[in-house]
Parts: C-alpha cells; sequence; structure tokens
C-alpha cells in the first residue's frame, strides 16, 4: 500500500542513505582505535593501509551525503 | 538559492528534509574527523625518529641474588623499570608500567611471572609477554648490556622484534 503523504519515499531513501553513513562511521571508528593501538604497540606499518581505508570510508559517506542533498533539493523543489 | 534558505526550513514539510540532512552532514563530519585521526597517526609512523637512548648503569650482577629484582629509572627519572635476576641466571629488565592503565609491575608470587595487582594482569618474566588478563601489549623491555659485573641499559625494545635477544654481553 502506497504512503499517501507527499514526500515519504524521500524521506525513506534519506533515512536508509543516513543509516549506511553511520554503519560507515562505526566501522571508521573501529578503525581508528584499532590503528592506534597498533601504532602505540610499534606496529607502525598498518598506518598507510588503515588510512588508505580510512579514506575510503570517509569518501563513501560523502558520496551518501550528496546523494541526500540531491533528494533534498528534489524533494522541496517538488513542494509548492 | 541563498544559503539560509537550505539550511532553514520556512514551510513545515520541508523541517524533515533539513534535519535529515543536517544529521547526515554532522555524520559526515565525524567521519572526516575519523579520517584526519588515521592521517595523523601515518604522518607519525613516516615520520618518526628513532629515539636515542643514552647508557645507564642499573646494577652490579652481585648484587642482586638468583630471584631477586631492582628498581631503577629508565630512560628518564619518571620512567620507572625493573630487573629481574631470573632463577636461571638470567638478567632482564622491563618497563614498570602495565600495558594496560599504567599500574605498576610487580614480581609475582611464583617467581616466574610478572604481576599487575590493579587488574590480575600476567606477564612472562623471560620476555615480557602477556600471560594473561587485559594488557594489550608485552611489556617494553630494556636493552641490557653486560659488562663484566656491570649492568648497562642502553635502549628499550617494545617488544616487536621477537629475534632480539633480551640481554647483550661484552
Amino acid at each position: 500500500m502506497s504512503d499517501p503523504r507527499p514526500g515519504s519515499r524521500g524521506l525513506t531513501a534519506l533515512d536508509g542513505a543516513i543509516s549506511l553513513i553511520a554503519i560507515l562511521l562505526i566501522v571508521q571508528m573501529w578503525l581508528l582505535t584499532a590503528t592506534l593501538e597498533a601504532y602505540l604497540a610499534g606496529h607502525h606499518s598498518v598506518a598507510a593501509p588503515a588510512a588508505a581505508l580510512s579514506g575510503g570510508l570517509f569518501a563513501a559517506g560523502f558520496a551518501l551525503y550528496r546523494f541526500i542533498e540531491g533528494i533534498d533539493r528534489m524533494a522541496r523543489s517538488q513542494t509548492p | 538559492m541563498k544559503l539560509w534558505r537550505e539550511e532553514f526550513s520556512i514551510e513545515a514539510a520541508h523541517e524533515r528534509y533539513v534535519a535529515r540532512r543536517q544529521f547526515g552532514k554532522f555524520l559526515v563530519l565525524t567521519s572526516l574527523g575519523m579520517f584526519v585521526g588515521n592521517l595523523w597517526i601515518l604522518l607519525r609512523s613516516q615520520f618518526r625518529k628513532e629515539e636515542a637512548f643514552s647508557r645507564a648503569l642499573v646494577a652490579r650482577t652481585g648484587d642482586i641474588p638468583r630471584g631477586g629484582v631492582k628498581l631503577f629509572t629508565y630512560p628518564g627519572p619518571q620512567d620507572p623499570c625493573i630487573l629481574f635476576h631470573t632463577q636461571a641466571g638470567r638478567f632482564v629488565a622491563y618497563s614498570q608500567k602495565c600495558t594496560h592503565l599504567s599500574c605498576a609491575v610487580i614480581p609475582a608470587q611464583d617467581g616466574q611471572r610478572i604481576e599487575c595487582p590493579c587488574h590480575h594482569g600476567f606477564f612472562s618474566i623471560e620476555d615480557g609477554r602477556v600471560l594473561q588478563g587485559p594488557p594489550p601489549r608485552p611489556l617494553p623491555r630494556i636493552v641490557l648490556d653486560r659488562q663484566g659485573e656491570e649492568l648497562w641499559a642502553i635502549g628499550i625494545d617494545l617488544g616487536t622484534d621477537p629475534s632480539s635477544s633480551p640481554e647483550k654481553s661484552s
């Protein structure tokens, strides 16, 4: 059954994108703490791949944010 | 559209969109902070300086019986360390700060292990590795140089090189 409220599909997409960003952020938090732990233990070789992975996660989150912005702009332009 | 029109909802129907977008922006900025943290660790790793440790006389071998210990500081006066003369006759020294929460480690009652009394972490007296409990890393080992009857501290090994020997003789 379709939702009669205007813009509810856009909101569902926003919620999904925000959930994905939150999951990526949790992974990034774990990655930072694990990298810091390894660094303090003297294992310096993990710093470069961890930074690359963290950058990738940030890029994915940023792309999702741009998606959110696009939906936001589109939904607001459709509303009279 | 001007910036303030994007950041503040004028119509009630837009409010849910603006709130979600701003929350998404907060999450992404936090993600940027995590990335910067990883970059900071990377830069620290790339541009780290090898610490130059001074030589410091720790003890004379005859002063410590087998099974005995001696406390000393190295490399600075605020860095407590502990020297062990093991039952096997070897001299080994470690930082006295537990790698869990920096409590002072002490010899365990059995004389075979090093104990952190705060949270019951145990380390091997032979190489400082973690045997039990919450410590995440081995105890930093003080590199000793034995010259005749004298034991000198010449450096610190964080325990990342398993091939390094606990005590040098010359």
